[in-house]
């Protein structure tokens, strides 16, 4: 397959047209292994059309190359998939039953070995154990986004794709999900592909970015390099500007 | 590192069919209707409802009120196994409708998870459903009405089998225009199997349907399943040539519905489908 092992993701001249309006436009980028990797835009730039892709929700043009672990996807979705795993702010568990019912289900879709331990381990990692018999439609915004993430983790991904997965937490919950993906990200070498509208979670988190707006890359590079080459000061000021002015680099 | 980096040099091809996978979305709805005492009651509810209007009125005919030919337990037979035909197709569609409520798809469909796994999942709760209401259904009939469903011995498998089948069928395609449609279509789950149970002739002969109509109502397998039904009831014995109709076009009915599905599912994918109705 030729496969360079440093490489999780290989994405080359992606396109996707909607109705005849182009929500991905020719975009390339590679994805590292143990790289938190950010997907930049404002609403409808095309981050989560591009996530989805990853994900095999939707297909992408003719041409577009998408390869995970060395393998083109379509063909080979399942069983990549196996060693990927999505967590979403606008996708939710199923709200009527409990957190531990979820996520036994989830372990064995992902057909996860010795599934209580690996629940134990994460449960305590994420520190839910008094939610795991709790309903899951109760929690608040923070506990359902750890146990999203607890979804997430496990079978113990290789990949693992965060739309936007502090969206609607307050400050101090967004700040200690940072930290935790942070801390599993060095501890487990994962690689992440990370969207957020929240620019300091990818300041904090991001090695590289990817600027998006309107299907196509604006910018690219880490996220100091992408600073400097818009001439502002923070992510922040980087993501009014392209918002409000459409500016190109 | 050099573990994962050995894990992805050993890439595992899946395969066609993952049993486990089944058993967990199964899983997953019994865990949905142990906790749904609602949802549980639904299943047992309106059959009993039907069966009571349709067993007094059946008891009433019989006690003579109007000139009707004396079998008229058919309306009972024919009430139950209508209902197996429901209930299945129910069972495949308000499964999917319960994933795309809870916004839950996107979690079952990024999951590694093919289609016909998840299908099969979905029929295995119509028949689970099926199973209860004719059990349900064929005792309380015994009791309050004296009619013993299972007095159509060998023939009421088949029957039941050609019914759950059909179900299926009309469930994936019931399935397959709410994926297309979106929320806007969720009245179909409901609204679907009604549109054939006219020239199904659940609770009357063929025969009683205009002559011009009657050829479109041998194309259905319910069709011939009720004609079968009341030809065993008259005591006319095992129904083979209604039940070698139905088998041969459900066969044609899976085929063509499981086509359509796939075809819409990849659709779907193409327009962006399961991301507008499976998230918030």
């Amino acid at each position: 397959m030729g496969m360079d092992v440093q490489k999780v993701i290989e994405v080359k001249d992606l396109e996707k047209t909607f109705s005849g309006h182009a929500a991905i436009a020719g975009v390339s980028f590679d994805v590292n292994r143990s790289e938190i990797f950010g997907l930049l835009g404002a609403n409808g730039a095309g981050k989560t059309t591009a996530i989805s892709i990853l994900l095999g929700l939707v297909t992408p043009n003719e041409g577009s190359t998408v390869k995970i672990f060395g393998h083109d996807l379509e063909p080979n979705r399942i069983a990549i998939l196996q060693r990927c795993n999505f967590m979403s702010a606008y996708a939710s568990l199923p709200a009527n039953l409990s957190v531990m019912e979820n996520l036994k289900v989830f372990g064995r879709l992902y057909r996860v070995k010795r599934l209580s331990q690996r629940i134990t381990e994460l449960a305590e990692l994420l520190e839910i154990q008094p939610l795991l018999k709790r309903i899951t439609g109760e929690l608040s915004s923070g506990q359902a986004t750890r146990v999203g993430l607890a979804k997430a983790l496990l079978n113990e991904p290789e990949l693992l794709l965060l739309d936007e997965p502090t969206a609607s937490l307050d400050p101090d919950i967004a700040d200690r999900v940072r930290k935790i993906l942070k801390r599993i990200q060095q501890e487990r070498q994962l690689s992440i592909v990370y969207t957020s509208h929240n620019m300091r979670d990818v300041e904090e988190l991001c090695d590289r970015i990817i600027f998006m707006r309107e299907g196509k890359i604006l910018s690219q590079g880490s996220p100091q390099q992408v600073i400097d080459e818009f001439g502002e000061d923070s992510l922040e000021e980087v993501f009014i500007r392209v918002s409000r002015e459409g500016a190109s680099v | 590192m050099h573990e994962s980096v050995s894990r992805s040099a050993a890439f595992h091809p899946a395969g066609f069919f993952d049993v486990t996978k089944v058993w967990a979305l199964l899983l997953r709805y019994n865990y949905l209707y142990r906790r749904s005492p609602p949802r549980l009651l639904e299943i047992i509810f309106w059959p009993v409802m039907d069966l009571l209007v349709w067993g007094f009125l059946t008891t009433y005919l019989k006690q003579g009120a109007v000139d009707v030919p004396g079998a008229v337990t058919f309306l009972i037979g024919g009430m139950i196994l209508w209902d197996v035909l429901y209930r299945s197709q129910q069972g495949v569609s308000l499964s999917f409708m319960e994933d795309m409520w809870s916004h839950n798809l996107i979690n079952i469909f990024a999951a590694p998870v093919r289609v016909r796994e998840f299908l099969v999942a979905t029929y295995g709760v119509g028949f689970i459903k099926v199973f209860l209401v004719t059990v349900v259904l064929g005792f309380m009939s015994l009791w309050f009405y004296d009619f013993a469903l299972f007095s159509l011995g060998a023939s009421l498998l088949p029957l039941f089998v050609n019914l759950l089948i059909l179900g299926w069928s009309m469930g994936m395609l019931t399935t397959g225009l709410i994926l297309r449609f979106g929320h806007a279509a969720q009245a179909l789950a409901w609204g679907v199997p009604f549109l054939i149970q006219p020239l199904s002739a659940v609770f009357y002969p063929v025969s009683v349907l205009p002559a011009w109509l009657q050829p479109v109502a041998w194309c259905l397998p319910s069709t011939h399943v009720f004609e079968g039904m009341r030809a065993v009831m008259n005591g006319g014995g095992f129904p083979t040539s209604s039940l070698l109709w139905a088998t041969g076009l459900n066969v044609i009915y899976v085929i063509v519905a499981a086509s359509v599905f796939a075809g819409i599912f990849h659709a779907a994918r193409e327009k962006g489908l399961l991301n507008k109705i499976g998230t918030r």
